[in-house]
């Protein structure tokens, strides 16, 4: 398995593939659909230093405020990608996104969007609430806490050895793909129908 | 009845255990699952990770998944038992064990898309009540997550498209459709509740409570335990696999129950559960006295 450092150049992402594992190290964010909705709606020069280069994790984390004011992050899994279709191409071309994590894959759109961006999709482990969080060691910073609450807000966090599969890339692979047209032809055969 | 007994506490308890230490022949199957993958593959690595989750959340008493889902509940109650109180009792339980943090604030104003804040809505928890012969009381509880409910689905049959028929090669043939269109995106591998028959309300409940079955146990009518067993070799051959990644292990189990329907109906119910698959039950004698099975 492959170690992937955080901040990452656009060329070492193209140079992952569909069906790589990854364990990723360094700074990233997390962002679900007030996010997403949000980051679009104008350029957001505040956070976009923390989105550049990175990739943003969706993620509705469970979070605990230690008595010194910082935060922790005790449940940590991904939330299903889908629903940030209609943003996350733009997104990603506009802050210079080099991923997102997530779970259940996106689609057309995004793929395409990931060919010409320069990025990739990480599926992430969905319900390994407990693992994740032990590969969050740290909160750096929390953007829009007030205004979206905890599971939607802006979290920037930084991982240790947090693991992912590639499972888009940005040369049009994607691994939902392939795994849904093996298991319709199976069904047909299952079904005695022709595909 | 039951009035010096602390039911609060007990009912507390019972969500604490469902919500972080999994039934053990669960795990079992799991860890047969990730026995037959090949080794280094990405189902392998998934399945390991999962494996490492559940130690961990059982050492910690932690939540398996941040998703706690829905606590859905079936209560048996002796004669002269306030279900008024049953179900106070166990309200009250699910904002302390929100409070203890067993469970997420998990119930969001569904028009105002505000959270409640402590785990407890409309309908959330979902309380069945039976009453029995029994001297005591026996509560069965599941957590349903809600990326795997997104994913159930209820055919009528005759469907055309599936060329499905009223008969038992029907219901198989929605069945596999539900895992094809469910494909990794409910936490894969999960357990496939069923439920032939019924009313749309009914029989989705039933569905459910196919959940407190053992995964290990055989249905009592035979040719139902004959396409449990098929369902789950097929399932395990579309190559779905954990997570959606390829891979044998796309379900742990099968459960079909029945229930008799209209002349004009004919439902298949297929409600899907992650494999964060939680469940609790608990007996409580008269004197409080409890009997924790899982
Ligand atoms: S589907 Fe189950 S395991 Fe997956 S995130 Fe939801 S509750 Fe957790």
């Amino acid at each position: 398995m492959a170690e992937l450092k955080l901040p990452v150049s656009e060329k070492s992402v193209r140079d992952l593939e569909v069906g790589d594992f990854l364990e990723l190290s360094g700074r990233m964010i997390t962002g679900r659909d007030a996010a997403h909705k949000w980051l679009m709606e104008e350029y957001r020069e505040e956070v976009a230093p923390f989105l550049k280069d990175t990739v943003i994790y969706h993620c509705g984390p469970v979070v605990n405020q230690k008595d010194d004011g910082s935060w922790e992050f005790i449940a940590a899994g991904p939330t299903t990608s889908i629903r940030e279709e209609p943003y996350q191409a733009d997104v990603i071309a506009r802050y210079g996104l080099r991923g997102v994590i997530g779970k259940g894959g996106m689609a057309g759109r995004t793929l395409a969007g990931l060919g010409n961006s320069g990025a990739v999709y990480l599926h992430a482990i969905g319900g390994a609430a407990q693992v994740l969080a032990r590969a969050i060691p740290r909160v750096e910073k929390v953007f829009m806490l007030d205004e979206f609450g905890v599971p939607e807000a802006l979290w920037v966090i930084e991982v240790d050895r947090f693991p992912v599969v590639v499972t888009m890339d940005s040369h049009g692979g994607s691994l939902h793909d392939t795994i849904e047209n093996g298991s319709k032809t199976k069904f047909d055969e299952l079904l005695g129908r022709k595909g | 009845m039951f009035e010096q007994v602390d039911l609060k506490e007990t009912f507390t308890e019972l969500v604490r255990r469902a919500s972080t230490d999994l039934p053990g022949e669960v795990v079992d199957a799991i860890r047969a699952g990730r026995n037959v993958e090949e080794d280094g593959s990405l189902a392998q690595k998934a399945l390991d990770t999962i494996l490492t989750n559940i130690v961990m959340a059982d050492e910690s008493s932690a939540p398996l998944c941040q998703d706690t889902g829905t606590p859905v509940v079936w209560i048996k109650y002796p004669v002269g038992v306030s279900t008024r109180r049953l179900e106070a009792d166990f309200t009250e339980a699910v904002r302390r064990a929100t409070k203890l943090k067993y469970l997420r604030p998990n119930a969001v104003d569904t028009l105002t898309g505000r959270n409640t804040g402590n785990g407890t809505g409309r309908a959330i928890p979902s309380i069945h009540f039976e009453e029995w012969d029994g001297p005591g009381l026996e509560v069965k509880m599941i957590l349903k997550g809600g990326g795997s409910e997104n994913v159930g689905a209820q055919y009528k049959l005759p469907d055309t498209g599936l060329e499905a028929g009223r008969d038992l090669e029907g219901v198989r043939r929605v069945v596999l459709d539900a895992v094809v269109q469910a494909q990794g995106k409910g936490c894969a591998p999960g357990v496939l509740a069923i439920c032939i028959g019924g009313d749309r309300v009914s029989s989705f409940e039933h569905s459910k409570e196919q959940l407190l079955r053992s995964l290990g146990d055989t249905n009592p009518n035979p040719e139902l335990a004959e396409l449990e067993k098929r369902l789950m070799a097929e399932a395990n051959e579309l190559g779905i696999g954990p997570m959606g990644f390829g891979g044998k292990t796309t379900v742990l189990g099968v459960k079909i129950g029945v229930l008799d329907r209209l002349p004009a109906c004919y439902f298949v119910t297929v409600t899907y559960m992650c494999w964060a698959d939680r469940r609790a039950i608990v007996q409580i004698d008269e004197e409080g006295g409890l009997t924790w099975l899982s």
